[in-house]
């Protein structure tokens, strides 16, 4: 079998006295989405910020294609093939989408190296129609699309410029229900496309329908990685809430829940959940 | 334009709206209406002459409101490009003139002193990460106590003055500060020097990967560099380029003049920034134009001279100057609110 496109083996981070991250493995595979979810200070930010170049990991390994590898920054990791999409830090609202959708790797012709203005906007537009994404005019400052919107042009463009690994760090958490979905079918795109996609949640209601592996932090330590075959959407959501917690929880707001009552809602929207 | 077929969605972003959005809507507005006040006051300002007349003091303020622009697109200000002005042309007189220096090679050290001077400012900024109103402050008063200090040390008095007998003085002269005559009208060759300007200016802003750089870095530096895009190296050229325009402008003032007063340059600038607001640049960054700030110029330019030929009291410029500086900004706003409006 082929080695995994992106790998973590006992991967820890200390900041000064604090312990953000230890002993986390996790893995991703073209074609696949691992989720990565944990609620607030569960080490996920730490934990993509390695991923992505920002930081170096204290101990354990990152390997890419098999081999270990000491990322030098974001900018070697995008050469690389590794694309981060931050959740406030997607775009830039008065710049148009075209000139967003190119930042930083402007098309160039001529003697002079001009910006190839009129290719960077078809290839925008025709870019965003491949991945089904419906905006009304590259023109338009990104300011004015929807919060979704701007997630999934900003999944398009690290698609088009050849990102083999997708990290999307909290995509959906800032979405309403519908948004949230659309932003979740174009993860599936990429995913169709053939990138391995790192999506970063604490919303176990987004994660199900769309991973096909899960890895689980709390407090800096993993959980453990799941299968989707080995696990379901209801032992995750026990799980990542810290499943004793949230029976104490129970107890203490005064109603028993009976074990299993959650609905299996397959046939339902593939995202039942707000966050 | 291009093969794709364009959204039907778009047919109803018609042409007012594109007009609109134009970040120099408001100096067009505005120049327009200032230049119809003063034609009606005055026949001789609405003459070839006069127009040539009042072009002439927008031209160097426009050279640096452009450069000022572009750094305030890039999200900083500076507040030492107009004290540069003077201790640039104070450098270029006092050494062909005290040293004997060719007033070529006089020019030439004051553009690498901006030049250096620019990369200080720019690399105080980017790597202590203060604001550049601070930073820059600093270094306008240093280098306004330095042009005072040196000047006094070097002649005993506060100006330096005689450049007109330094060798290589007419050729500079004929280049920078000189006139020629078009259809019998006199015109400054420095108004050229500020079309040029402005047209590189725009041509970067709009049409260079530098250009999509700068709009960047001003509306979100973090996000900006997250793409990759050398966010510390962008600023610093800005800082370089506006002290690149300083040196222009202290050049061109010295060799019309042939004497540079220790204290030149103070005071303008804000009335760079004025022009560049009201050309549509936002205080905050990311948003503005190179034409905009050569037209809020223009406005100065006409006020300044249009109040002249009006036959008033000159005091009545700066009043005049506060009230388009508020004017233009709301009309910014209000436009900008608008157009993002009906865009959604």
């Amino acid at each position: 079998m082929t080695p995994p496109l992106l790998e973590a083996r006992d991967v820890g981070k200390v900041f000064g006295s604090v312990i953000a991250l230890r002993g986390v493995s996790m893995l991703v595979r073209q074609g696949e989405v691992t989720c990565v979810l944990g609620d607030n200070g569960a080490g996920k930010s730490t934990l993509i910020k390695i991923l992505a170049g920002v930081h170096v990991q204290d101990s354990g390994e990152y390997l890419l294609d098999g081999t270990p590898v000491r990322l030098g920054g974001p900018r070697e990791a995008l050469d690389r093939g590794i694309a981060t999409v931050y959740q406030d830090l997607a775009m830039i609202p008065l710049m148009s989408v075209w000139r967003n959708f190119f930042l930083g790797s402007e098309p160039v012709t001529g003697p002079l190296r001009r910006f190839d203005v009129a290719r960077a906007k078809r290839v925008a537009r025709e870019e965003l129609r491949a991945m089904g994404i419906d905006i009304r005019d590259v023109d338009q400052p990104v300011g004015t699309l929807s919060g979704g919107e701007r997630q999934s042009v900003a999944i398009a463009r690290a698609v088009y410029f050849g990102a083999r690994v997708l990290i999307l760090d909290e995509p959906t958490s800032a979405l309403g229900v519908r948004q949230a979905g659309v932003v979740l079918r174009y993860v599936a795109r990429a995913r169709d496309r053939g990138l391995g996609v790192v999506f970063i949640t604490h919303n176990p209601h987004h994660a199900f329908p769309v991973g096909d592996r899960f890895l689980l932090l709390n407090r800096g330590t993993s959980l453990g990685q799941f299968d989707k075959a080995d696990i379901t959407r209801d032992e995750l959501t026990s799980l990542m809430a810290g499943g004793a917690e949230l029976d104490q929880l129970a107890h203490e707001l005064g109603r028993e829940i009976p074990a299993g009552s959650a609905p299996e809602d397959t046939d339902g929207p593939p995202v039942s959940g707000v966050p | 334009m291009t093969s794709v077929a364009a959204d039907e969605r778009i047919a109803g972003a018609g042409w007012p709206r594109r007009l609109l959005i134009r970040p120099e809507l408001g100096s067009v507005v505005g120049a327009v209406t200032v230049f119809a006040f003063f034609s009606s006051q005055s026949a001789v300002f609405r003459s070839a002459d006069g127009v040539a007349n009042w072009l002439d003091p927008a031209s160097t303020l426009g050279i640096m409101a452009v450069a000022i622009a572009l750094l305030m697109i890039g999200g900083e200000f500076d507040l030492s490009a107009g004290v540069l002005t003077g201790t640039t042309g104070l450098v270029m007189v006092t050494l062909a003139t005290k040293y004997g220096w060719n007033v070529w090679a006089a020019m030439l050290a004051g553009l690498v002193l901006a030049l250096a001077i620019g990369f200080a400012n720019g690399l105080l900024v980017v790597r202590t990460k203060l604001p550049s109103f601070i930073v820059t402050l600093g270094t306008f008063l240093m280098l306004q106590g330095l042009n005072l200090g040196v000047t006094k040390a070097l002649t005993g008095t506060v100006q330096v003055s005689g450049l007109r007998r330094a060798e290589g003085y007419e050729g500079a002269r004929a280049l920078l500060a000189g006139s020629v005559t078009v259809g019998g009208v006199d015109i400054r060759v420095a108004i050229f020097w500020w079309l040029g300007v402005t047209a590189l200016a725009t041509w970067v802003l709009m049409r260079s990967r530098a250009g999509n750089w700068i709009f960047a870095v001003g509306g979100d530096e973090q996000a900006a560099r997250a793409v990759g895009v050398p966010a510390a190296r962008t600023k610093i050229a800005l800082f370089m380029t506006t002290a690149t325009a300083a040196w222009l402008v202290g050049s061109i003032m010295a060799l019309r003049f042939t004497s540079v007063q220790a204290n030149s340059g103070i005071g303008q600038e804000f009335i760079y920034i004025i022009a560049a607001v009201i050309g549509g640049c936002l205080l905050t960054g990311g948003y503005g134009s190179a034409i905009g700030a050569s037209i809020g110029a223009v406005i100065f330019g006409m006020a300044d001279k249009g109040i002249v030929f009006a036959g008033w009291d000159a005091d009545w410029f700066k009043f005049f100057l506060g009230a388009m500086l508020l004017l233009a900004t709301l009309a910014n706003r209000l436009v900008r609110r608008y157009a993002e409006e009906v865009r959604r």
